[in-house]
């Protein structure tokens, strides 16, 4: 479905990806960890067409899409959603919905019928409305899903949705996107919520310094002694080790 | 529907207006308000649906009245024909200046500088070159017939520029109701999500300037007609780019009716303070500044916005 090969990029003197390569395979859900500053929301920019690599390439359903500008990339398929969620403030969700329905409907009428069954999926009919600015945090993230899901991506990009949601809301979000991912559309997530990620996603790549330093079902790579590093520090893996034998001895 | 049937039935009662009012003095004062309106309408296209701030209207507006003028002054052909050129002119211009600034990501107060900066250039430019008059400007030759746009009395004038405001009334109505409209405010509102869904950014930018532009032109082209005469600083002096932003901004940014409603406002405001206080001079300025700056401070919203506020309910 989506092939970064080797992709780098640096601001300044800062690699913030380097040389990273993913496989994002069709009919998943994926994930892309790592520590703050890792450079997941940088990769996200590139794969999605903000930001052009200094190096590598980008394909997507086998068309070489590097440095093609967002809204190609999305008429082709691939829509993304924003970490920090960026909602037309001053319309209603209905209409904030519509824009991304509008892709595939020059109707306004037809757009704005499909935004409400979008609003619907991920239980934001009871909004339809209000002015987006007058949303929650938890439903801001719902509008943010649901104005990519209307413009009927094959791949969903998304930018920590979970993220900022207490346990109960994360509770009510990950069926949506399971049954995203049931209704035939790939998800490549980007989520700090480590109890999501376990239960959502079948493959995870982990991001550390710009660099993919593993990758495997999420249960592997949470064990996986580069990956607890990434996250804790040099030499935490052995330390934790150690902890654990004199605990159980 | 609600909105069409209010942009007809107010156009509609305007163009009874001849039928009953035959003082000069009135219909004039209805002439320069839809003529406001109009430069309104097109200045509220680009900034108040698309979020583009232009300070330099007025290089679309001159454009179009030095196009029909020098037309009809240099190659003697027909007023009317002049008017679809002084769009077209008007609207190159536009295409002009939005590929340069949008190519370039320009936003915000960096748009407002470079606009202002493309009608000063165009300015100079037309004190300079013989083809536009210099700085002695253009006179149109006197015809005093329909078939030249030119007319005995105020009413055809009043018909023409109605004609006019209501193609902008129509244009501003189908932006709140088409996908166009639906893109154009989202760039507004958000261009990286706007982006992100699919939508051309500097596509939409671009379309929506050439519109404003055009809208442009047919004022600068009406203007040309009703006082017959251009020169540099009345086509490209910055108080044409003022009086495009004055009335949406006053009337309400982003609607259809807020130029309209801004327009009236302010002629409504300046015929009062220059009678009120003609004889001391300056002084009505001063008033009309003042309520100026009251109405932006109070009425973030605009009249249309007052309006909305105090009869809940009603769209």
């Amino acid at each position: 479905m989506l092939e970064a090969r080797h992709v780098s990029i640096s601001f300044g003197g800062l690699k913030a990806v380097d040389d990273a390569s993913l496989v994002v395979p069709p009919g998943t859900i994926t994930s892309l960890i790592g520590p703050n500053g890792a450079g997941k929301s940088t990769l996200f920019g590139i794969l999605s067409g903000f930001l052009k690599p200094d190096a590598g390439s980008v394909r997507f359903l086998g068309r070489d899409v590097t440095g093609l500008p967002p809204h190609r990339i999305c008429r082709l398929g691939m829509t993304r959603t924003f970490q920090i969620v960026q909602p037309f403030a001053g319309q209603t969700v209905r209409e904030n919905i519509a824009v991304g329905s509008h892709l595939h409907r020059p109707q306004r009428r037809a757009a704005l019928a499909h935004a409400e069954s979008v609003a619907l999926r991920v239980g934001l009919a009871g909004h339809l409305d209000k002015p987006a600015q007058d949303l929650t945090i938890a439903a801001r993230k719902r509008l943010e899903l649901a104005r990519a899901l209307a413009t009927e991506p094959r791949l969903l990009l998304l930018d920590e949705v979970l993220a900022g949601l207490n346990p109960q809301e994360v509770l009510e979000v990950s069926p949506v996107i399971r049954s995203i991912r049931d209704s035939g559309v790939t998800v490549l997530m980007i989520e700090h919520v480590m109890q999501a990620v376990m239960n959502l996603s079948e493959h995870t790549w982990v991001l550390n310094n710009g660099q993919l330093v593993a990758e495997g079902k999420p249960a592997d790579v949470m064990r996986d002694s580069r990956v607890v590093e990434a996250y804790l520090g040099h030499g935490a893996a052995e330390r934790l080790r150690a902890a654990g034998k004199q605990a159980h001895a | 529907m609600k909105t069409l049937y209010t942009i007809l039935v107010v156009c509609g009662a305007v163009a009874l207006l001849p039928a009953f009012v035959s003082s000069g003095f009135v219909l004039n004062l209805v002439i320069m308000t839809l003529y406001a309106t109009l430069l309104g309408q097109a200045w509220n296209i680009l900034a108040g649906f698309g979020g583009q701030y232009s300070f330099g209207h007025a290089a679309f507006f001159g454009t179009g009245a030095y196009a029909s003028a020098a037309l009809q002054v240099h190659f003697g052909v027909n007023a009317w024909l002049c008017l679809p050129f002084a769009i077209a002119a008007g609207a190159a211009v536009g295409a002009l200046v939005g590929a340069l600034s949008f190519r370039y990501g320009l936003r915000g107060s960096y748009f407002a500088l470079v606009t202002l900066a493309f009608a000063e250039v165009f300015r100079i430019l037309a004190n300079s070159v013989k083809f536009t008059g210099g700085g002695v400007g253009l006179l149109v030759p006197l015809k005093s017939s329909a078939l030249d746009f030119q007319f005995q009395g105020k009413a055809g004038f009043l018909y023409v520029i109605l004609a006019l405001t209501l193609a902008g009334f129509l244009l501003s109505w189908w932006l709140e109701r088409s996908r166009y409209g639906a893109w154009l405010t989202a760039v507004r509102d958000n261009e990286d999500s706007a982006a992100a869904l699919g939508v051309d950014v500097f596509r939409v930018k671009l379309q929506a300037i050439v519109i404003s532009a055009g809208l442009m032109g047919a004022g600068g082209a009406f203007y040309v007609q009703y006082f017959q005469y251009i020169d540099p600083h009345l086509a490209y002096g910055p108080a044409v780019s003022v009086e495009a932003l004055l009335g949406p901004i006053v009337g309400g940014l982003g609607t259809v009716f807020g130029p309209l409603l801004g327009a009236a406002a302010l002629q409504l405001l300046g015929e009062l303070t220059r009678n009120l206080m003609g004889d001391v001079p300056g002084v009505s300025l001063m008033i009309y500044g003042a309520v100026l700056i009251a109405m932006v401070t109070f009425l973030p919203r605009g009249i249309g916005g007052l309006l909305r506020r105090l009869t809940p309910g009603a769209a």
